[in-house]
């Protein structure tokens, strides 16, 4: 009877998005007041009737209602709560249910915080975002309907796949999809501010805290997926340029690239028809990831949900919001008034450059993870492009970015001097030559490329101090105004820094454990030692473990340094009976500053007989716990921004202090 | 001062792309799936090893090297490529011999030829068109005109700022 219910409520969503798109669409081109309202509370209505639906689907996971297909094949009466309740988008029907329900909170945040947006902008808003929520729910109903019921009904489930049965990924596709989905706002207002013909000011201001809300979530997914990466595939690495995760970088990047350049349309009038150009793009790269993922066209480790005929109609609603809205820019774009004018040398040029590469960029990761596809499909050819075409490609051009990251900030609107702001970025200079100098005569190994990354990383982290120092006017006049104006600083400024400094942290992580990681592959004898990095790792031996639903030899290893015993290590080796697959649990044991990474390999008989040696890989990892914190440095960053006054969504019109804004320009002056 | 500040720019490039230089070779990334016994013991043929097996697919994967991949194949090519080095063959006669053997797909960095060409300068062609149309933007509106940008303010609008200011009027 639920799973009844909760499929009848998909089905009223459905209508109910329907309505919504026809209200919001046709409403303001009627100018009827009433109309355009009324798709506020179909907003909501979707977000009830959908939720509902979720949790149908949710109380068949966790009752493990097998009669349920979706829950037979995903599900095990064995599998422990977290997993029950997670599994529920751990497959593909459920992960397409969550995702529409993401877009209908999404689109229903429009509705509740939306209430200083002109009432035919916020109709149309809502009329786009009803479009792609009926399209969606279309999709769920009619092809990847998770309520679907099986006769008779089986005794238990086939369990989910055992690599997705982990916190790291339980989270990562609500994450996810809050940045997927979360940019069809930004999509809808390009869309609705195309029909109006209409870019001003006030439409960065509202568009922005929702980029900004879906670049955070967006950040937090990938980061979940890669550590998750790191510490359950066993391979110790975090990045593989994978298709897959190149799904969900592209549109990380188009992101990054709108957040700056709404600013420019915010702050100064110009780049809005780039700027709307950008916001349809970040959300049909969003499409064109869920597209790879889902339809399991490209065959990765994360393909698994592989079924072509669902991707097709993917494909189908791929080619009708790209083409529909590229076809409406092409259209109506020509009628954007152009904005403010600026100098070469401008904090406006330096955002052009930052979307510049950033476009850039994307474009090779697109090119990248498309190629192989289309060359195949056009002249038969096979090739691989992998981790060395990216390496090739995408790291010298989003280098330049990096070292120009700490400028951005300090340059002035319209016109600057650039000679002055190169002077105020001295003491970052002094700090990135000193760290390379360092490093350089104390790091073994390929000492140049490892000095001039940590140069680099320093060099971001400083400038972001110098940003805030300068914002300050730090030594230019007395401590205690100094002071002052940090408590004066707009939260925006205080997240621009820090989203900054994290990036830095990230450039350390990504370096150090490039550069330092090391690696050793022995076949142990339990009472046998080996050196990694600064440890010493003892092999205790091996016992047999049991899990609710799996059974493993579980390793002990004693981690010693400098003599001292700092902890141990237990990597197991699981099998899950039910999906009748194993894994490898690797065993990290984490300082911020670096990881010692251990996993079980497979025994082997030993030198004399009964005994058992056991394939052990170890890993050390320096600094790569920064690559996450610099992902969480830079969430905060972004929240930090999202709080302030001028961002917030639904504030009122700005009030001025009398003196906040010459410090909010203060690098200016 | 405009010349000043391009010069200073142009610095500035020249920089960056020595940077971009030297750090055009690192990649993230450090995994392995190897076996003891089968590392060579000359720690330089090692290396170079290595490095050739970053650029080989293991065959049976979904986007694997062989330096990651614990699957049989890709233990077997690991094995060949070590032979090869260890007979004298220098990376570019391992790289032929095993893309004669299991044709261009196994090759992680599809080699530069009439087919990948939009595949390696596609990216680039992207930034430089980008480039183009930045610098054309900048063309259309020179920055003399700047002075001429919007309307002088109204006589309320100067009040309103010597107030803001705190000048009387």
């Amino acid at each position: 009877m639920i799973p009844e219910i909760g499929h009848f409520a998909l089905v009223l969503a459905l209508a109910v998005a329907a309505v919504q798109t026809g209200l919001g669409l046709y409403g303001p081109a009627l100018g009827d007041a009433r109309l355009m309202a009324m798709t506020s509370r179909a907003a909501s209505l979707q977000v009830i009737l959908l939720s509902v639906s979720f949790a149908a689907l949710t109380y068949a996971f966790v009752v493990s209602d097998f009669s349920v297909i979706n829950v037979y094949e995903n599900s095990h009466s064995a599998k422990p709560m977290l997993y029950k309740i997670t599994g529920v988008w751990g497959n593909h029907e459920g992960t397409m249910l969550l995702w529409i329900l993401i877009l209908a909170i999404f689109g229903a945040s429009v509705a509740g915080f939306g209430t200083n947006l002109p009432d035919s902008l916020k109709a149309r808003v809502l009329g786009v975002q009803g479009l792609i929520g009926a399209v969606f729910t279309l999709f769920v109903v009619l092809a990847s309907n998770p309520f679907i019921r099986l006769s008779p009904t089986p005794i238990n489930g086939t369990d989910l796949n055992p690599l997705l049965q982990d916190p790291g990924l339980a989270f990562h596709p609500p994450f996810l999809y809050g940045g997927y989905v979360g940019l069809s706002v930004a999509f809808s207002f390009a869309a609705a501010a195309l029909i109006e013909g209409r870019v001003d000011a006030a439409w960065a201001r509202w568009v922005r805290p929702w980029a900004l809300a879906a670049w955070a979530s967006l950040t937090v997914g990938i980061a979940l997926g890669s550590w998750w990466a790191y510490y359950e595939l066993g391979w110790g690495g975090y990045w593989f340029w994978d298709p897959v995760e190149n799904a969900s970088l592209m549109p990380w990047l188009a992101a990054t690239a709108l957040l700056h350049s709404a600013i420019v349309v915010e702050r100064r009038g110009a780049l809005k028809s780039w700027t709307v150009l950008l916001a349809i793009l970040a959300f049909s790269l969003s499409l064109l990831g869920t597209f790879l993922v889902r339809s399991g066209v490209l065959t990765s480790v994360h393909a698994f949900a592989v079924d072509p005929e669902r991707g097709l109609f993917i494909l189908g609603i791929l080619i009708f919001f790209i083409g529909g809205a590229l076809a409406l820019y092409a259209w109506r774009a020509p009628t954007l008034k152009l904005g403010g004018l600026f100098a070469p040398v401008s904090r406006e040029s330096a955002l052009v450059v930052n979307n510049l590469l950033l476009t850039a960029s994307t474009a090779a990761v697109l090119i990248g993870t498309l190629y192989p596809l289309v060359l195949e499909g056009v002249t038969g050819e096979n090739i691989s492009v992998g981790p060395p075409f990216f390496n090739s490609t995408f790291v010298p051009i989003i280098l330049p970015l990096l070292l120009l990251v700490p400028f951005g900030p300090m340059l002035a609107w319209k016109r600057a001097d650039a000679l002055a702001t190169a002077q105020r970025l001295y003491a970052a200079a002094i700090a990135a030559l000193v760290v390379g100098l360092i490093a350089l005569f104390v790091i073994e190994g390929s000492p140049i490329l490892a000095a001039a990354g940590l140069a680099i990383a320093t060099w971001l982290v400083a400038g972001a101090f110098v940003e805030i120092a300068e914002r300050v006017k730090l030594w230019r006049g007395p401590f205690a105004q100094s002071m002052n104006r940090l408590k004066g600083l707009p939260r925006s400024a205080w997240g621009t820094a820090i989203a900054h400094a994290g990036v830095g942290v990230l450039v350390f992580g990504v370096v150090g454990v490039t550069a330092g990681a090391q690696e050793r592959v022995v076949l142990m004898q339990a009472g046998e030692r080996i050196e990694i990095g600064p440890y010493e790792l003892t092999f205790e031996g091996v016992s047999l473990a049991s899990g609710p639903n799996y059974e493993a030899d579980r390793g002990s290893f004693t981690v010693r340094r400098g003599g001292e015993t700092v902890g141990m290590l237990t990597p197991e080796k699981r099998f899950y009976p039910v999906a009748r697959m194993p894994t490898t649990e690797a065993a990290i044991r984490t300082t911020i500053l670096d990881d010692v990474y251990v996993v079980l390999g497979d025994p082997q008989p030993g030198a004399s007989a009964g005994q058992t040696q056991w394939i052990v890989r170890a890993y050390h990892n320096p600094l790569q716990p920064l690559v996450w914190v610099g992902c969480i440095v830079m969430v905060l960053g972004s929240i930090i921004s999202l709080s302030d006054r001028r961002l917030r969504v639904g504030a009122p019109a700005r009030k001025k202090p009398a003196n906040s804004t010459p410090i909010v320009d203060g690098a200016s002056a | 001062m405009t010349t000043l500040n391009e010069s200073l720019l142009i610095r500035l490039l020249t920089s960056v792309f020595l940077c971009v230089v030297m750090l055009i070779t690192l990649s993230p990334g450090q995994a392995s799936a190897y076996e003891p016994g089968e590392v060579l013991s000359d720690p330089v043929l090692e290396s170079r090893a290595r490095a050739l097996s970053a650029e080989l697919r293991c065959m049976v994967c979904q986007n694997q090297s062989i330096n990651d991949s614990n699957a049989p194949l890709a233990k077997d090519l690991r094995i060949l490529v070590r032979d090869r080095i260890v007979q004298g063959d220098t990376d570019e006669e391992v790289m032929d011999y095993v893309v004669a053997r299991y044709g261009e797909y196994v090759l992680l960095r599809p080699r530069l030829a009439p087919h990948t060409y939009l595949l390696w300068f596609g990216p680039f062609i992207v930034l430089l068109l980008a480039a183009v149309l930045a610098v054309r933007y900048f063309r259309v509106k020179r920055p003399d005109s700047l002075a001429e940008e919007g309307t002088p303010l109204s006589e309320d609008e100067r009040k309103r700022i010597g107030k803001l200011l705190g000048k009387p009027d």
